[in-house]
């Protein structure tokens, strides 16, 4: 019998080529697919490249998305957005995605990132992926040169942190409540850059897209990747957005006698969670914060703005209107989830509530493009809320599911969702 | 890497370095010369004006939280910072800094080093020294060889120009 490994070792062996690896090694893996954004993309690699004479290892694993300098604002974005368009025509990529959304919802809509891969991006919540069953992590640019170079990049086989919940989450509960949750209890570098692995009853439940949130948000909990073993929910998905490979399921599960470090939750005692200035470790249940006044609700970012966290915004603002002097911002995750959110009449609940919809793009999450206002005190439903983030030094910005920015947004303070879905 | 004889200034920052602290997103879009103007400048003001090539940063626990923006950790070796001493780091600023030829001593005690202090470090050896401070000698990880050969290059890029050439 084999050495039981977890899904993390058995990801990292077959991505360097051994049959089982031991915590704690260094070895050197295969990448099977290299995601790239405008920001941390071409315009830092090209110049790289040119230096060392040396060209991509694999165009075709390659993907290229234009995220963070769209809608172009500024001559410096339409420099920036300029070097990625005329890098990707010039190097023949196949796989560019321009100004139709952000990198971690988008790759995976078009079936790019599946069970059993080998992945990483040049971004900092690149663990998305693996709430499809891939190893991936984000890495900086001149890591990702070596990538694009040679197609190998080294890992020091990680612990497992085996998240378990138990129980199912309450109706206005949702995965980035249970993220919130962790960060607040281990802190943001309580993954110690291990796996993390989440699992049980309640994750088993969790939709795709909440489940792309825990895995996404992995990054605030410090871990290097944020893995969900795949099952029929994930095949469904990957089906839909056009995969015809076969999938190999049951090879892509932990061994039940792995050595993992386990951490159990019980989902149905969760509560709404709200984290406060100026880090996601701030995160408490909504109680403690339901006296504090919001002039912003911002719902974007790749963490939060997704189709399923539209329906959810919609569910709580369908015939309500925002309090007096609110202001809503809404910019979807990618111009699918925004197209099926209009189909379904969702972005409509939203603009009759009074929200304004922006760009599918990173928008304010990052500051990059677009800022918040100075001195506001603003609920968001993206991942990070450090100071000066969203673009102003002087704003308060609290962190919430879509549910609970949407209910504070028509309630004018932090409120708890539950209240408005009874 | 040798170890090194050279005494480095200390400069003190808290806990919990976020990458928005080390290199804001508002100056993203442009070079590492104006990323670095504003670095730590939400937490330390005097530090991107006064920092001398040479001095090392110390910090409290998780420094570099946050982006895989490498523009973090390439603004301070643009500032001339040796080494960035902590109890712990973020596990993508690890690799981040190392990459672009930033040394990183993980240090538990750390923080019983004093703004403005002279210390000297051995990244082989994993110590470092403090003539005249207490305790004289503190412990840290000890650095692999090949990230130690990757700041001696100054960053992965180098690294491999010479490697083409040798």
């Amino acid at each position: 019998m084999a050495q039981p490994q977890t899904l993390a070792q058995k990801l990292i062996a077959a991505a360097c080529g051994r049959e089982t690896v031991a915590e704690g090694e260094i070895v050197t893996c295969a990448v099977d697919l290299a995601m790239f954004h405008d920001s941390s993309g071409p315009r830092r690699l090209k110049p790289m490249l040119e230096e060392l004479g040396a060209t991509l290892w694999d165009p075709s694993r390659i993907v290229l998305v234009i995220d963070h300098y769209v809608p172009e604002s500024d001559d410096e974005s339409r420099r920036i957005v300029r070097i990625a368009r005329d890098w990707a025509a010039e190097q023949q990529l196949p796989n560019v995605y321009d100004s139709v959304g952000i990198c971690h919802v988008v790759v995976p809509q078009h079936g790019h990132i599946r069970p059993g891969m080998f992945c990483v991006g040049g971004d900092s919540h690149s663990p998305t992926g693996g709430a499809f069953g891939a190893y991936m992590f984000g890495i900086g640019s001149t890591e990702m040169l070596g990538v694009a170079v040679t197609g190998q990049i080294w890992v020091k086989v990680p612990k497992t942190l085996m998240m378990h919940w138990r129980g199912r989450l309450a109706d206005g509960v949702t995965a980035k409540d249970m993220m919130l949750h962790m960060i607040g209890r281990y802190g943001m570098n309580g993954g110690r850059y291990q796996a993390v692995e989440f699992c049980g009853e309640a994750v088993r439940a969790l939709s795709m897209q909440e489940r792309m949130t825990l895995s996404n948000m992995s990054a605030e909990l410090g871990s290097q990747v944020g893995l969900i073993a795949p099952d029929e929910t994930t095949a469904a998905w990957l089906r839909e957005a056009g995969v015809t490979e076969e999938l190999d399921l049951s090879r892509w599960q932990s061994d039940r006698n792995a050595d993992a470090e386990w951490h159990e939750f019980d989902a149905a005692a969760l509560a709404p969670q709200v984290a406060a200035p100026h880090s996601p470790a701030n995160a408490r249940g909504v109680d403690t914060y339901s006296d504090v006044p919001v002039q912003v609700a911002y719902i974007g970012a790749c963490t939060g703005a997704k189709l399923e966290d539209l329906r959810a915004a919609a569910t709580v603002l369908r015939g309500r209107r925002l309090a007096d002097g609110m202001q809503l911002m809404v910019a979807p995750a990618s111009r699918q989830d925004q197209d099926q959110a209009d189909r379904e009449g969702v972005m409509q609940v939203l603009r009759d509530a009074g929200a304004q919809v922006l760009a599918t793009s990173c928008g304010a999450c990052a500051g990059y493009g677009g800022s918040i206002p100075d001195g506001a005190s603003v609920i968001a439903t993206t991942a990070r809320n450090f100071k000066g983030r969203m673009g102003s030094e002087t704003a308060q910005v609290y962190l919430a599911s879509p549910y609970t920015v949407a209910a504070s947004a028509v309630a004018g303070r932090v409120a708890d969702p539950r209240e408005f879905l009874a | 890497m040798n170890a090194d004889t050279t005494t480095h200034r200390v400069w003190r920052v808290g806990a919990d370095i976020d990458t928005d602290a080390l290199a804001p997103g508002a100056y993203m879009k442009f070079g590492i010369d104006e990323i670095a103007r504003h670095c730590l400048q939400r937490v330390r003001p005097d530090f991107a004006g006064q920092v001398q090539p040479g001095d090392v940063l110390v910090a409290g626990p998780n420094f570099g939280i946050g982006s895989s923006r490498e523009q973090a950790a390439a603004a301070l070796v643009r500032l001339g910072v040796a080494a960035v001493i902590a109890p712990s780091f973020n596990g993508l600023y690890f690799r981040n800094a190392f990459n672009v030829g930033l040394l990183l001593l993980t240090c538990s005690q750390a923080e019983t080093l004093a703004e403005g202090e002279g210390i000297t470090f051995d990244p082989v050896a994993g110590r470092i020294q403090r003539p005249g401070g207490t305790p004289a000698e503190l412990h840290c990880e000890t650095v692999p060889g090949f990230l130690l050969d990757m700041v001696q290059a100054g960053g992965l890029l180098n690294l491999l120009k010479q490697r083409q050439t040798s």
